[in-house]
């Protein structure tokens, strides 16, 4: 299913967008003019990725500083050891659309522990 | 460049060889650490470990099947550095021959005179001292916090997380007033009232009391305070006593440029026992935190892989997150050097905070309470060379 996020012209270059679904996954507009759609969660502690420092292809949690490759997912390096994962992303009309993966999240322990709980 | 020897096995020494092998390095690579562990990460030790939310396999540093083409020699511990042969001594009689020596020895928990030997006193630095505290702390009882830095904040905020009666005993007037300055200082140790967990400061402690286990703190005023568990956290001391009389210039750990570089050539310093230059400051500084021991060994292998002939770049300003009583609390820069304090957004009731340190107007570091997201855009712009 594709799930509009925001118009185009609503996000600037550099910035982040989060789209909240469960879990939830956010837009990455980068200096370059790319749009990106991975996990908004990182993968080590309960973190928002679009809170973090956007540079390149790359954006760092804004806590522990790993950092995920937007175009594969990857970490480069730890606290956080698993990747995020990447979703389809289609801009038309101006508008951005995701295509959320359907490959099984990567979900830190306190958050996987935190939905298998279910809505409080 | 044929060999080289890593010395410490844990975030920095990982990082190095890691790095090392990143930047195209294809020789011989010997990891040597004294810990029969393979490298795990500490934070989570006064955190979530301690409270036994995650598990030893948890901290493991490295990932699922790689293979860094290293010899690891653990549970050996270095203890010379040979300049003219070239080598690394170890305590079994063996010795390294390396072309390239990366010094990531850490730091080791400072320890309180007499306290040796008296069951239930402890310090926090290893997997081995997190085990044995937490077995400690699952029985309850009354802890005494020695020391109202960051370790000893965690240690108290998860103790009263598991239902333990915490005392903090801090000999300054105000805790983390070092890092932090008075005014957040005594913000971020307001923390511990607000759950009920005394604080006492501005009094030294004069020494322990019981006989085989500890039964009470004896603080200077004269009072004592009754205790079943006691954790010292009284900083920790860069481990470079192996490197004496080995040319390696030693000042508060060891003394290295802006790269890493030693005063030996092809020796570089990483982690908790470098005291780096820090062309920002004009001054030498030793960081103890988690994040400098990941990110600066990228710029000291290069150097050590360039043999000198490299610019350093300039560093991104000291960083370090805590975690305390579900507040997570971020700072970057350097508090000692500024004339001023503002909080620019939030409330310090609320503990929710966004401060910023100013020295003549310019801002030289920020302070986050549960305010990830703007801490980032301050800490980016602190960044910019
Ligand atoms: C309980 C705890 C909680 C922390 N929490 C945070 C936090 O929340 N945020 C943060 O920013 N930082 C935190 N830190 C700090 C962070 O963990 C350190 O900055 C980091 O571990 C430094 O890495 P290092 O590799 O330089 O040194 P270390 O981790 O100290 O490793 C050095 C290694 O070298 C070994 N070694 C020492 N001497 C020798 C020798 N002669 N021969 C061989 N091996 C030797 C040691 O045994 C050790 O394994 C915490 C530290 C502790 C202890
Ligand atoms: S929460 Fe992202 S690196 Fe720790």
């Amino acid at each position: 299913m594709m799930i509009p996020a925001c118009r185009l012209a609503d996000l600037p270059r550099g910035e982040a967008f989060r789209l909240d679904i469960d879990p939830p996954v956010s837009v990455f507009h980068t200096d370059d003019g790319e749009v990106f759609a991975i996990d908004d969660t990182c993968t080590h502690q309960d973190a928002s990725l679009a809170d973090g420092w956007l540079e390149g292809c790359e954006v760092e949690c804004p806590l522990h500083s790993s950092k995920f490759d937007l175009r594969t997912g990857a970490v480069d390096a730890p606290p956080a050891k698993l990747p995020v994962r990447t979703h389809e992303v289609m801009v038309e009309d101006g508008v951005i659309y995701v295509r959320v993966s359907t490959d099984a999240p990567n979900l830190p322990p306190c958050v996987a522990a935190r939905l298998a709980a279910g809505p409080a | 460049m044929r060999t080289v020897a890593v010395v410490g096995a844990s975030l920095a020494g990982l990082s190095a060889a890691r790095s090392l092998r990143k930047q195209g390095y294809d020789g011989r690579l010997v990891v040597i650490g004294d810990e029969t562990h393979r490298p795990y990460d500490r934070p989570p030790l006064s955190k979530e470990f301690l409270a036994g939310a995650l598990g030893e396999a948890d901290l493991a540093l490295e990932t699922d099947g790689e293979d860094l083409r290293a010899e690891w020699l653990l549970g050996t511990r270095a203890t010379g550095l040979d300049r003219a042969e070239r080598a690394v001594r170890l305590a079994d009689g063996r010795e390294v021959r390396a072309d390239g020596v990366v010094i990531a020895t850490g730091a080791a928990a400072r320890t309180l005179p007499g306290s040796a030997g008296l069951a239930g006193v402890h310090v926090l630095r290893t997997l081995d001292d997190a085990r044995a505290l937490r077995d400690e702390l699952a029985l309850g009882g009354r802890l005494v916090v020695i020391g109202g830095g960051f370790i000893g904040a965690e240690v108290a905020s998860t103790a009263y997380a598991l239902g333990v009666d915490v005392t903090v005993v801090e000999v300054a007037p105000t805790p983390l007033a070092g890092p932090l300055g008075e005014t957040m200082g005594g913000v971020v140790s307001a923390l511990h009232a607000d759950h009920g967990v005394r604080l006492l400061c501005g009094v030294g402690v004069k020494g322990l009391s019981g006989e085989t286990r500890v039964d009470a703190v004896l603080l200077e005023d004269g009072r004592s305070i009754p205790a079943d568990i006691v954790v010292v956290g009284v900083g920790a001391r860069p481990c470079v006593e192996w490197l004496e009389g080995s040319g390696v210039e030693l000042d508060n750990g060891v003394k290295c440029g802006a790269d890493g570089r030693t005063s030996l050539a092809g020796v570089v310093a990483v982690g908790d026992c470098a005291n780096w230059y820090d062309p920002r400051l004009g001054a030498h500084r030793r960081v103890e935190h988690w994040t400098g021991a990941r990110e600066r060994p990228d710029a000291a292998v290069a150097a050590l892989l360039a043999g000198g002939e490299l610019e350093a770049g300039m560093p991104r300003p000291p960083y370090f997150w805590s975690d305390q009583y579900g507040v997570k609390i971020q700072f970057a820069g350097h508090a000692g050097v500024s004339d001023s304090v503002t909080v620019e957004v939030g409330a310090v009731d609320d503990r929710n905070v966004l401060a910023v340190y100013r020295r003549a107007g310019v801002p030289v570091a920020v302070l986050g309470m549960n305010q990830p997201r703007l801490f980032m855009r301050w800490r980016k712009q602190l960044s910019a060379p």
